[in-house]
């Protein structure tokens, strides 16, 4: 019986997480619509001899890293938030200063303190080599989204260290469901239930990090850090030390000189092997890259379909369409944390299976 | 191009993040987490487990006392019945008993009477005998008073004398 009520709380609990869900995906696109028509009056105002609307532009600028939080231009007025850059040249050391000091207050890119900043980069006007490790718009994100997900599992381990044996509530039931469904679904079945256990705390990791940054991802304002390459980069070589220095004989065996295949073939087996433990990786970074951008990119295209043929009338349609993909996009954050867990799992798997045929 | 560079700054930031949040996750929320699941879900299953063999106690349990008392009534019919063999025997044995010892004062009775009725048909005997003698001799007396009779009579015993 308390098993029964739990599910239906369960159940309920995953309603309302739909409903959030619509509705954070309503509010999006209204602010993303909104926060393109402002760029684009913006791009319009500020460049009125050209007046035409690059689409090209917006989209790569808004799945691109910053080194300011931009959320919206009205007119001459732009909310945008400094973020501290940090650089270090040989000559000047290590230099902290805010991002408004490029702009003036005509909003137009000035050199600051021996730098300029072109296409969002960072350059010394000397020419020297710089080194940027500014907190970049992504770089906040990234940020916000370990904070929310410290203050939201920390919270969630202290309940259940506080009653360890009591059926879970609030956050804890939301959550305690995914984290079973991780080690159900994910660890136990790619890697066994023999060694599952020491992966947890990564495969949880990973899962809830990319989970939550896509999701972060997709709020209005928001900005796409598991969409950008350095940051898919860092996962998969992370994934790629795991399960390479988790390999045992067997796993490597398989690559070296696969059992049952006669001797000349692995002239060409073994390449080929050892293509793919550099390949598994690439493909994991390759995909939530993609993925994400192209998530945004369609978002964003969609939008700036009536900015192209400048007809609102054209919003009756495109409206309800980037919701639909918005929805699809929601979809997509889970499915693409899942699957990055559930590869990472199965090359784990792999590489720790032990001997038995 | 730009897209698929990766930024020096950002691999930085994700990498310290990244593990910073490994870490402290793994420490405070995913190490408690999985445990007390672990603990829960094992509760559960020797609770389940525990009810299961309470159960099947139960019932060899009530077997038992079934055949507890099924035995201890068998006992208790067993007890009755002796008591009552007993007892029939006992009653048997006192009727037999007293049986015994009334025919015995019976024939203590029976023997004490023959014995007083002999002694009494004795003494009657005695008694008649010496009543008769005295009669005899009375009648005798006033028989043999004159003397033809007496003649007669010694006639009367020789005649039979002569006959034997």
């Amino acid at each position: 019986m308390p098993i029964k009520t739990f599910l239906k709380k369960m159940y309920f609990s995953n309603i309302i997480l739909g409903l959030l869900f619509s509705f954070s995906s309503f509010s999006l696109v209204a602010n993303e619509s909104a926060n393109v028509s402002e760029e684009a009056t913006a791009l319009a105002v500020t460049k009125t001899e050209s007046t035409k609307f690059d689409p090209g532009k917006l989209i790569l600028h808004h799945i691109a890293d910053e080194h300011e939080w931009h959320f919206f231009t009205v007119g001459h007025f732009h909310a945008t938030l400094p973020l501290p850059c940090i650089v270090y040249t040989a000559s000047a050391g290590l230099q902290v200063f805010s991002s408004s000091n490029f702009k003036n207050e005509h909003h137009e890119e000035i050199p600051y303190n021996g730098f300029v900043l072109e296409h969002g980069k960072i350059h010394a006007e000397n020419g020297e080599k710089v080194y940027d490790i500014s907190i970049t718009k992504n770089v906040a994100s990234l940020l916000i989204s370990a904070v929310l997900l410290l203050t939201i599992f920390i919270g969630i381990g202290k309940k259940y260290q506080e009653n360890p044996h009591r059926a879970p509530k609030g956050l804890q039931s939301m959550f305690e469901p995914i984290i079973i469904f991780v080690r159900d679904e994910i660890a136990k079945n790619n890697i066994g239930e023999k060694h599952y256990r020491r992966f947890m705390p990564y495969l949880l990791t990973i899962f809830f990090f990319i989970w939550f940054n896509n999701m972060l991802g997709l709020i209005p304002g928001g900005a796409n850090v598991t969409g950008n390459i350095a940051v898919t980069l860092v996962l998969a070589i992370i994934a790629f030390i795991v399960t390479n220095v988790n390999g045992r004989s067997t796993y490597w065996t398989h690559i070296f000189a696969m059992p049952g295949v006669p001797k000349w073939m692995l002239i060409i087996l073994t390449p080929v092997e050892i293509v793919g433990v550099f390949m598994k990786p690439f493909s994991l970074m390759v995909r939530l890259f993609a993925n994400i951008t192209a998530g945004h990119i369609i978002l964003l295209s969609l939008v700036s379909l009536i900015f192209i043929f400048e007809n609102a009338a054209l919003g009756l349609a495109v409206v309800p369409f980037s919701l639909f993909m918005n929805v699809i996009e929601l979809i997509v954050a889970f499915i693409q944390a899942f699957i990055f867990t559930m590869l990472v799992s199965n090359y784990i798997g792999s590489a720790v299976e032990e001997h038995h045929h | 191009m730009e897209l698929i560079t990766p930024d020096l700054g950002l691999i930085f930031w994700q990498l310290l993040v990244f593990g910073i949040l490994f870490f402290l996750l793994a420490k405070f929320a995913w190490k408690p987490i999985i445990q007390s699941l672990a603990e829960r879900e094992q509760s559960i299953d020797e609770a389940i487990k525990l009810s299961e063999t309470t159960r099947a106690e139960m019932a060899e349990l009530k077997a038992g006392n079934e055949q507890l008392i099924a035995s201890a009534r068998a006992e208790r019919d067993g007890l009755i019945k002796q008591a009552k063999e007993a007892s029939d025997a006992m009653i048997a044995q006192a009727k037999l008993d007293a049986q015994t010892a009334a025919n015995q004062e019976i024939e203590k009775a029976r023997v004490a009477f023959e014995q007083e009725k002999a002694s009494a048909v004795a003494s009657i005997r005695r008694e008649a005998a010496s009543l008769s003698l005295d009669l005899a001799e009375k009648v005798l007396k006033s028989q043999l008073k004159d003397k033809a009779a007496q003649e007669k009579l010694v006639t009367e015993w020789m005649s039979d004398v002569k006959l034997s």
